[in-house]
């Protein structure tokens, strides 16, 4: 018999669990030993079967499964349901109704109308935030110590403002009485496009302007972390490489796309991927400068469906519906990020 | 002005060669212009926040006026009165600092010790799931908060989580789970096997090996993704805004400022708003600027490399 008194609980270190080939395992069926308290049995039963991980991982999974993998399937179960005032009170029970949620939506303008209005938002604020980041990215690997530490501050005090916060600052600034850029817009003159009917423009009333404030918003909040992010990359690259090409004549358009793009290629690709879904998924922000839901011909996808469900009265499938197709679009962009992550090692 | 990086000093007579970079033949003038670029940006990046609180603190005919100023000339502190008061809201500001506050300290509390579990599990142990278990939880921070709110918002009516502070705690800790795991786990990894070894060689149990060699090594990086959830759980709003029903008084910090927008009499207070929204961001930006180094680290770490 092995001396199972020695392995008191937590004799071997957490990493115990890969020492399967201890004696206990090679010599004991099972454990018989008198003398154990239970508490010894169940620390040599973890250890023998290496549940260690298992047991760590069990409180956060389950919280993870309750409240995030649960609901996600429930929107797949609640799209295909007539989920409405009465269900969730309890006065009826739910029926499946195969697919009328999914053909409702598709028969409805209102959804491809915000469907149309999330990608092109997307087909625009994404490219700027990279450009605008990439750009005060290379700023900042330029800058003196002082002047960079000075723009990343400003740049990292926009990122940290809260997406409310960031949201009723601009319909200030936007607003018809007193906001500062109709007036700046009002005194601008004629041949920047300036003039006085800019005065008492009203931004937030319908779709182009409304999504206007909503890209410079957005670009405004989400371009520090592209810049930090770039930067971080540049300060990875040997700085032979851009020297030697700069002797070599290269201008700084060349030398970025034939030697900083091609080595920050997968971080770009990483701050794309990120983006797309940020920018596509966006709720907070045309919540509040549309102040939804005044006016349903500014919503994007995520408005659509989330007042489809709440508005009353409530239709939680049709807007499970909804949501369903926003997660799947959202997760094969997911998809696309995890392989991008793969290749760049994160799952060592 | 600081002395500019070496690389950036041969780059003016090199780019001469270049037809435009002829502009760039001094060095001086080449920092220069790299020095009011760097201004431009820095200014137009603040000028929000600093229009946000310069407008806090102008009185209403400032705030109206047909030329509006930078800088308040009459400054006062009637928005802000006005807005800790809570004479329009119901209950004062102190009690939705206090909601904020209860719900991001437990919700980052949960959170923090649940993933230092998992993150010790993922990031000391070599076991099947492993590598599924890290793609789930890359896939699971994707998710569209807006989506899920309306499978939560009926699952927590019969619980009585509606309208409650804990229904919030509870997603938040949820919802930045995946996150903290997942960047604890690389602080986790980083702790050398040795040291377990040794200690576990001296006698050292599980708790002792936990307590006295992992937790001190791994806190820094505590800190940093608490931050994370500290950041999501003070400025979220789909949720709060799904949850916390007609009853103001269990509003949360963004509800209370976004409230302001639509519920003010005889047109839109901006006064009011500026001041609600600055009383809940100057907390956020002071934190911020403390932890400045540690979060800019933290957050490549965090999000790029895995």
């Amino acid at each position: 018999m092995v001396n199972t008194d020695k392995r008191r609980p937590g004799t071997s270190s957490p990493a115990g669990a890969a020492s399967k080939n201890l004696p206990v395992k090679a010599t004991q069926g099972r454990i018989r030993t008198p003398g154990l308290t239970p508490r010894q049995r169940v620390a040599i039963w973890i250890r023998r079967h290496g549940v260690a991980p298992y047991l760590l991982l069990l409180p956060a999974t389950a919280i993870i499964a309750w409240l995030v993998l649960w609901p996600s399937i429930q929107i797949g179960l609640f799209s295909f349901q007539n989920y409405g005032l009465a269900q969730i009170s309890g006065a009826l029970p739910t029926q499946w109704i195969g697919f009328s949620n999914y053909t409702q939506i598709l028969h409805d303008p209102e959804f491809w109308l915000s469907l149309r209005i999330s990608l092109l938002f997307a087909l625009v604020v994404v490219p700027l935030t990279l450009i605008v980041g990439t750009l005060v990215g290379l700023l900042l690997s330029r800058l003196g110590k002082r002047m960079a530490t000075f723009v990343s501050t400003a740049a990292l005090l926009a990122w940290g403002t809260p997406a409310v916060s960031g949201s009723v600052i601009f319909a200030w600034l936007v607003d018809p009485d007193g906001g500062i850029v109709d007036w700046t817009l009002s005194k601008l003159p004629t041949w920047l496009g300036g003039g006085p009917h800019w005065s008492g423009f009203s931004w937030e009333n319908s779709v182009l302007p409304a999504y206007a404030v909503l890209t410079v918003l957005l670009v405004w909040t989400s371009y520090p972390f592209v810049a930090v992010t770039v930067l971080a990359g540049l300060r990875t690259m040997p700085a032979e490489l851009l020297e030697a090409a700069r002797v070599d004549g290269a201008g700084p358009w060349t030398s970025f796309w034939k030697i900083t793009y091609p080595m920050l290629r997968p971080v770009f690709l990483v701050l794309l991927l990120l983006s797309i879904i940020w920018d596509f998924g966006v709720f907070t922000q045309p919540y509040i400068i549309t102040e939804a839901p005044g006016n349903r011909d500014e919503f994007n996808l995520g408005l659509y469906e989330y007042f489809r469900a709440f508005t009353q009265p409530p239709a939680y499938g049709i807007g499970s519906a909804v949501a369903f197709i926003l997660t799947i679009i959202l997760l094969i962009i997911s998809v696309g990020y995890v392989r991008a992550s793969v290749k760049q090692g994160v799952f060592r | 002005m600081t002395i500019a990086q070496a690389p950036a000093g041969t780059r003016g007579t090199q780019g001469a060669r270049r037809g435009w970079g002829a502009v760039f033949t001094s060095k001086s003038l080449r920092r220069a212009i790299l020095n009011l670029l760097g201004l431009l940006v820095a200014l137009l990046t603040l000028f929000p926040v600093l229009w946000m609180i310069s407008t806090a603190f102008k009185p209403a005919t400032e705030i109206y006026s047909l030329t509006p100023h930078p800088i308040p000339l009459h400054p006062t502190l009637a928005n802000f009165a006005h807005v800790l008061s809570g004479s329009e809201i119901g209950t004062p500001y102190w009690n939705f600092l206090k909601n904020s506050l209860i719900v991001t300290i437990v919700s980052v509390a949960a959170s923090s010790l649940l993933a230092l579990l998992a993150a010790i599990a993922l990031g000391r142990f070599q076991f099947r799931f492993r590598t599924i278990y890290l793609v789930m939880l890359l896939i699971v921070q994707m998710l569209p908060q807006q989506a899920l709110v309306i499978a939560l918002f009926i699952d927590f009516r019969p619980l009585n989580l509606l309208d409650s502070l804990t229904g919030l705690v509870l997603v938040y800790a949820a919802f930045a789970l995946p996150v903290t795991i997942w960047m604890l786990r690389n602080f986790a990894a980083t702790v050398p096997r040795e040291l377990e070894d040794a200690a576990a060689i001296d006698g050292a149990g599980a708790w002792t090996i936990f307590s006295r060699i992992l937790l001190p090594l791994i806190s820094p990086g505590l800190v940093a993704t608490s931050v994370f959830a500290f950041i999501f759980a003070y400025n979220e709003f789909v949720f709060a805004l799904t949850f916390i029903g007609p009853d103001t008084s269990k509003f949360t910090l963004p509800l209370f400022v976004q409230y302001f927008q639509g519920h003010t009499t005889g047109g839109t207070d901006w006064g009011a708003i500026m001041a609600a929204s600055t009383l809940f961001t100057i907390p956020v930006l002071a934190f911020f600027l403390i932890i400045q180094r540690r979060l800019a680290s933290g957050l490549v770490a965090g999000a790029v490399k895995g």
